[in-house]
């Protein structure tokens, strides 16, 4: 499968990414020893800090009084300014399934099974992470900025001062708007990419949107789409939480800002396809065929 | 306000305060206190943890060791409800400021009375064009912190401080980065304030002209501790040899200027 390669090759990249920042620490001068030791120490503490990280979140978030208004700030920043962008990738992702099934299609005389397999290759797993990789690149850079430079211009410590706690305020609001607007996100590119998947069809062989449809639909079912959109709930809270938690462990002036930001955008993409390993493995137990 | 207290009480008390960062040791069995009213002002080189000390009084750092008591409350104790419940008397400049800046001058001001007071939309918006007049801001009110100056931006910070009308004040480094003409008004509206609303105030800074406007007493700290505590005579009388270089140091400054 397409997708398969890609997750392949965006996993060896984050690895390479990896290995090749770390290899300051690794290179043989006086630290030689202490190289992987000190990899192996932040690797943990990262992991032991996001743990500490959510469940500050949670005890925060659980109590009233609710941040109502600063929730919709941020689902309208979050959802509705990430609308055409997502809306394009699915569209684009649409036609490019179209445009590469097509052919293998043709070869076994199988042309009328096109829309099915570009509605449920969409609904099932290209909406969602296409959805997810854009978001946590748009939304995930910007969380770790915005509260990267919040942190490093002590924004954080006058809101901790002015008796409001800034997981409350700051982050649960804004996962809560990720995993909220998330879902709806993906719909709308399902929705992009299966009108787009239909028009770079019938440019090749003209069939109706409706035929079109009613092809696709015969196959795909409820039970596909439900599972993938509860799936982009996960995702949502992923870039949500991690943007957050790099966002507010940043230090180091401009620069931190900088680390918190890209390091929002690797870790988020590259938990998120790793979540959908495991959800994609769930959703085939829970929901079988 | 709290005249039954008033005179056996401190607002601020520090008892035995160690604060390190790794190896590093910042603060070394401190001992202070700000009696109510008072302002005491803290002195020292960079780096020498005056900042720390004002973090850890507001509970944004805690210490490794020692007590630090707000209004008689052992504060290191407290869970995050009632500390938060002790903050909303307690004003704080911060070094830069550190407005919002994702909202205007009056959104920064109002940010502390939307979150901790009831009142008509209205109401609020008089309060902080009240607060903006007494900083001499007003006219400032819709523009963004990124689009005002740095003594502009403190003015800000000190009416967003004052909000909530704290019975104490904390303020990190409040002339900063200011030229001298700039930074001689803000000493003067502090001053002012605190004669005003009779709070109790710690500032730190390693600026005399502040010293000399706004401080009933001095505590001057090195190498983690408290080197001298007294009036300005008595530090420019001291033999000891790290105060006697930083006052001629800053003396020397002052004929420069």
């Amino acid at each position: 499968m397409k997708l398969s390669s890609q997750i392949i090759a965006w996993i060896g990249a984050t690895l390479f990414a990896v290995s090749a920042n770390a290899w300051p620490r690794l290179s043989p001068t006086k630290r030689e020893l202490e190289g992987p030791r000190d990899l192996l120490v932040g690797l943990l503490e990262w992991f032991g800090g996001i743990g500490e990280f959510c469940v500050r979140l949670v005890s925060a978030a659980a109590r009233p009084p609710y941040e109502g208004r600063e929730l919709l700030r941020q689902m309208d920043e979050i959802g509705s300014k990430s609308l055409p962008l997502v809306a394009l990738a699915g569209a684009a992702i649409g036609v490019v399934l179209s445009l590469h099934t097509r052919d293998t299609l043709v070869q076994f005389g199988a042309e009328s099974m096109l829309p099915a397999l570009i509605i449920i290759s969409i609904v099932k797993e290209s909406g969602p992470i296409i959805t997810a990789l854009v978001v946590s690149g748009r939304v995930g850079a910007g969380i770790g900025a915005e509260l990267g430079s919040m942190k490093v211009t002590e924004q954080i410590d006058a809101i901790e001062a002015s008796a409001v706690n800034p997981y409350k305020f700051l982050v649960a609001t804004r996962i809560v708007a990720c995993m909220a607007m998330l879902p709806l996100l993906t719909i709308a590119a399902d929705f992009c990419g299966i009108l787009a998947g239909w028009a770079a069809n019938t440019l090749v062989e003209p069939i109706s949107l409706k035929l079109f449809l009613t092809q696709g639909l015969k196959q795909a079912d409820f039970v596909d789409l439900l599972p993938a959109i509860i799936k982009t709930v996960v995702f949502g809270f992923i870039i949500g939480a991690i943007g957050c938690f790099q966002g507010m462990r940043a230090k180091g002036g401009t620069e931190g800002v900088g680390r918190a930001s890209t390091s929002a955008v690797v870790l988020s993409s590259l938990f998120v396809i790793l979540a959908d390993v495991v959800l994609v493995r769930l959703i085939i137990t829970f929901f079988p065929q | 306000m709290t005249t039954e207290n008033h005179n056996h009480e401190s607002a601020i008390r520090l008892r035995a305060v160690s604060k390190s960062f790794g190896e590093q040791t910042v603060l070394d069995r401190i001992n202070l206190d700000v009696a109510r009213g008072e302002t005491v002002t803290v002195l020292g080189r960079s780096g020498s943890g005056k900042s720390v000390m004002l973090k850890l009084i507001i509970g944004l750092q805690s210490p490794d060791r020692g007590k630090i008591e707000i209004g008689g409350e052992e504060i290191t104790a407290l869970s995050l409800g009632e500390l938060n419940r002790i903050r909303k008397n307690v004003g704080f400049l911060f070094q830069h400021s550190a407005l919002y800046d994702s909202l205007t001058v009056e959104e920064n001001v109002a940010f502390p009375l939307r979150r901790h007071r009831t009142m008509k939309d209205d109401e609020r918006h008089k309060c902080v064009r009240e607060l903006l007049a007494r900083v001499g801001m007003e006219e400032a009110a819709e523009k963004m912190p990124a689009d005002i100056s740095g003594g502009m931006k403190k003015r800000v910070g000190l009416a967003r401080a004052l909000a909530l009308e704290p019975e104490i004040m904390l303020l990190d480094e409040p002339t900063a980065g200011l030229d001298p003409i700039t930074a001689g008004e803000i000493n003067q509206l502090i001053r002012e304030l605190q004669k005003e609303r009779h709070m109790s105030s710690v500032v730190v800074t390693h600026d005399m002209r502040s010293v000399r406007t706004v401080a009933d007493r001095i505590a001057m700290l090195n190498e983690g501790g408290i080197v001298i505590e007294g009036t300005l005579e008595d530090l420019e009388q001291s033999d000891d040899p790290f105060v006697s270089k930083f006052m001629h140091e800053s003396r020397e400054e002052r004929t420069d200027v």
